[in-house]
């Protein structure tokens, strides 16, 4: 196994398809020869040069709605949204068009297209620079959403994403980009709408995705030196959504927490206990908590916005009360 | 000279020696505070990145000297330059900076969210476009209260290819608003040339769309920005609508402060920095005419140097920014009226 940063990954799935496919092309606010804000394209532009990688202006409507029209005209475009904030921006293209085009024209029109973005806090970019928006997405039936949270499944899933039918955002999260680790040999895909057991566990069910992988995992360890043992749930992908996964665990332990980092009220976190409920709530030894952003819009100061997130002694903390 | 002599007299540029002096200071004072910024991030102070605005202080200079307290401006990500020359407090700045409570919008904000209310600064901005719009409206709102007040609105030059822009002014220019959409043509919109992200040769062309004026200007000259930017906020005033106002600049850093910038070809950067640096060429003219001495350039830079010393440690004895009062914030709570039966406030 290679050892590989996510941005790498990230790179290297698109180095695979576009290679593997002429139909791949990149487009994106200084996508091209600067590689990225986030360098997350570093290298290619070099490799498929400008007739396959595509510095756009600064207009996301067209970003998104160019995009939608390259993949009705037989293209798959791997559209990057420089924050998941300015979705904002494009959400009419998003919501409106992307995700209905297919069921609208009655399953004529198809649409491969990816929009890659990241969001997230990061050290101090404030309010417009750091949400977590991945509810307003898996409101719209007709999108899928990716939120990896290892190098291998970035790279897996953003290869299963590329090769797939249907329109997706595939959101990273900007802290991640210089977290590291194995990597699979050769060409692998992930399944879209498979969870991962990131670490087994008997006691309670973590659900959670994107870098609450990580701080989850992190107050897994935390309680395991307690002696209490939580299971550690990653969904990676939240529509479709790996329900059985979820229930299976929950089953198993009777407890359920679920983390994210964006905001409670509205939160995706909501659906998943309100499924949790549905499916099993006989199994349940204890309420289901839910660790999540507290609602507010996302400050610059440090002290501040380590305030309003989830940690992993928040985590640990709520889990500790469950027992 | 006030605005309407200048104008009375065709537009002939009689700048008094103190409005040079006035100008140069200004655009003194915008450099030395963001380099002390500059420092400051490097010193892990601040949080996020900075956009800085060194080399193109003459526009916001120009731009602003003429202003009225009453008139507003929206400014964006790169917008300290714009909240110095419209009056805001170095002080309050460098504190938002460093997220401590005595900041503008006490830490919550940062570098691209400072705004000055009582000034008429409706805010820096961290998306791309969305001051435009706003500029728009508050335009609409003076109009609308029956005041000859003007709003600026500040923009760089990848900004003119977003929509928010292109629905912005069209609604401005039908409408006559007094609004004055002043593109700071700095070359980039982070890596990205403009001239791979829009055909056009001049951006002011774009004007010729929406039937309003457009002026292009060099925007390292501040008094031609000066006198750019007096006939286009005399033209709002008058109630005859936008102009769209072409400042051509750079700047001298990267996009921001974790950028370095090298997608630039360097003899680009060395010209602007060595030949067309707005600070040191009015200087050279103004010694070179004999209107100041270099003796006075000194005293200038000594006491703004004080200035910025003084405000940066006002910054740094402030407290942080207090975490216990963070909620309150999210909304606005009015204060509680006592009303009477008809419902009316009551004194
Ligand atoms: C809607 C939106 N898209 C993209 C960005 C990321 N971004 C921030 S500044 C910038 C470039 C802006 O260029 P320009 O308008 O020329 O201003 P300059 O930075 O050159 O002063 C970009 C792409 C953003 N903040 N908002
Ligand atoms: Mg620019």
């Amino acid at each position: 196994m290679r050892v590989m940063s996510y941005r790498e990954a990230v790179i290297e799935a698109l180095r695979e398809e576009m290679t593997r496919d002429g139909n791949v092309f990149l487009m994106g606010e200084d996508v091209g020869r600067m590689g990225g804000v986030f360098q997350a394209t570093a290298g290619l532009w070099e490799t498929f040069g400008p007739s396959r990688v595509f510095d756009t202006p600064i207009s996301e409507v067209a970003i998104v709605g160019a995009a939608l029209g390259a993949a009705l005209v037989g293209l798959r475009p791997v559209a990057e949204i420089m924050f998941v904030d300015f979705t904002g921006v494009a959400m009419d293209q998003i919501a409106n068009q992307v995700a209905k085009f297919h069921f609208m024209t009655g399953g004529q029109a198809i649409v491969p297209l990816v929009i890659r973005t990241q969001g997230g806090v990061g050290f101090g970019d404030a309010a417009q620079h750091s949400q977590s928006l991945e509810a307003w997405h898996t409101h719209i039936p007709g999108l899928k959403v990716v939120m990896p949270s290892t190098p291998s499944d970035a790279k897996g899933l953003l290869k299963t994403s590329i090769r797939d039918d249907n329109p997706i955002i595939f959101i990273e999260h900007k802290l991640l980009y210089q977290t590291e680790g194995p990597i699979p040999e050769g060409d692998y895909l992930v399944p879209i709408g498979k969870a991962d057991i990131k670490k087994e566990g008997k006691d309670v069910t973590i659900i959670t995705w994107s870098k609450m992988v990580l701080d989850s995992l992190e107050a897994a360890s935390l309680l395991e030196e307690e002696g209490i043992h939580a299971e550690v749930v990653d969904l990676r992908t939240l529509n479709p959504l790996d329900l059985d996964t979820i229930i299976f665990s929950v089953k198993k332990t009777g407890r359920a927490v679920i983390v994210h980092e964006a905001c409670k009220t509205g939160g995706f976190g909501a659906e998943i206990a309100a499924l949790i409920v549905e499916k099993a709530f006989d199994y349940l030894d204890a309420p289901i908590q839910r660790i999540a952003g507290i609602d507010t819009p996302i400050p610059y100061a440090a002290p501040l916005y380590r305030a309003v997130i989830p940690n992993p002694d928040k985590i640990a903390q709520a889990v500790r009360g469950l027992l | 000279m006030s605005v309407t002599d200048y104008l009375s007299w065709g537009g002939s540029m009689q700048v008094r020696k103190q409005e040079k002096i006035d100008l140069y200071r200004l655009m003194v004072r915008i450099r030395a505070f963001e380099e002390q910024s500059f420092i400051s991030f490097n010193q892990g102070l601040t949080y996020g990145v900075l956009h800085l605005y060194i080399g193109e202080e003459a526009i916001a200079a120009g731009c602003m000297y003429d202003l009225r307290k009453e008139d507003y401006i929206t400014s964006t990500h790169r917008g300290h330059g714009h909240l110095i020359a419209k009056g805001a407090d170095m002080g309050r700045m460098f504190a938002e900076l460093l997220g401590k409570e005595t900041g503008y919008c006490r830490g919550r904000g940062g570098s691209m969210h400072i705004a000055d209310m009582t000034i008429g600064i409706l805010g820096a901005n961290g998306i791309v476009g969305a001051g435009v719009p706003i500029s728009v409206g508050a335009a609409f709102a003076l109009r609308y209260k029956g005041l000859d007040h003007v709003v600026l609105c500040f923009f760089g030059d990848a900004t003119i290819n977003t929509g928010a822009f292109h629905e912005a002014v069209n609604l401005a220019s039908t409408w006559k608003l007094p609004v004055v959409f002043v593109c700071e043509n700095n070359l980039y919109g982070i890596s990205v040339s403009i001239k791979n992200a829009c055909a056009l040769r001049s951006l002011a062309d774009r004007s010729a769309g929406y039937a309003i004026p457009g002026v292009c200007v060099d925007g390292n000259d501040v008094l031609a920005v000066r006198k750019a930017c007096i006939e286009a906020t005399a033209r709002a005033r008058k109630g005859e609508g936008p102009t769209l106002l072409e400042c051509q600049t750079y700047r001298w850093g990267g996009h921001f402060t974790a950028d370095d910038g090298k997608y630039r070809p360097d003899e680009e950067v060395r010209h602007w920095k060595e030949e067309r640096d707005p600070i040191g060429n009015l200087a050279r003219d103004m010694l070179g005419s004999g209107e100041i001495d270099q003796q006075e350039i000194d005293v200038i830079h000594r006491e703004v140097k004080e200035e910025v010393e003084k405000a940066f440690r006002y910054a740094q004895e402030s407290n942080p920014a207090d975490v216990d009062g963070m909620l309150r914030g999210v909304y606005y709570e009015s204060p509680t009226r006592t009303r009477n039966s008809k419902g009316e406030d009551l004194p």
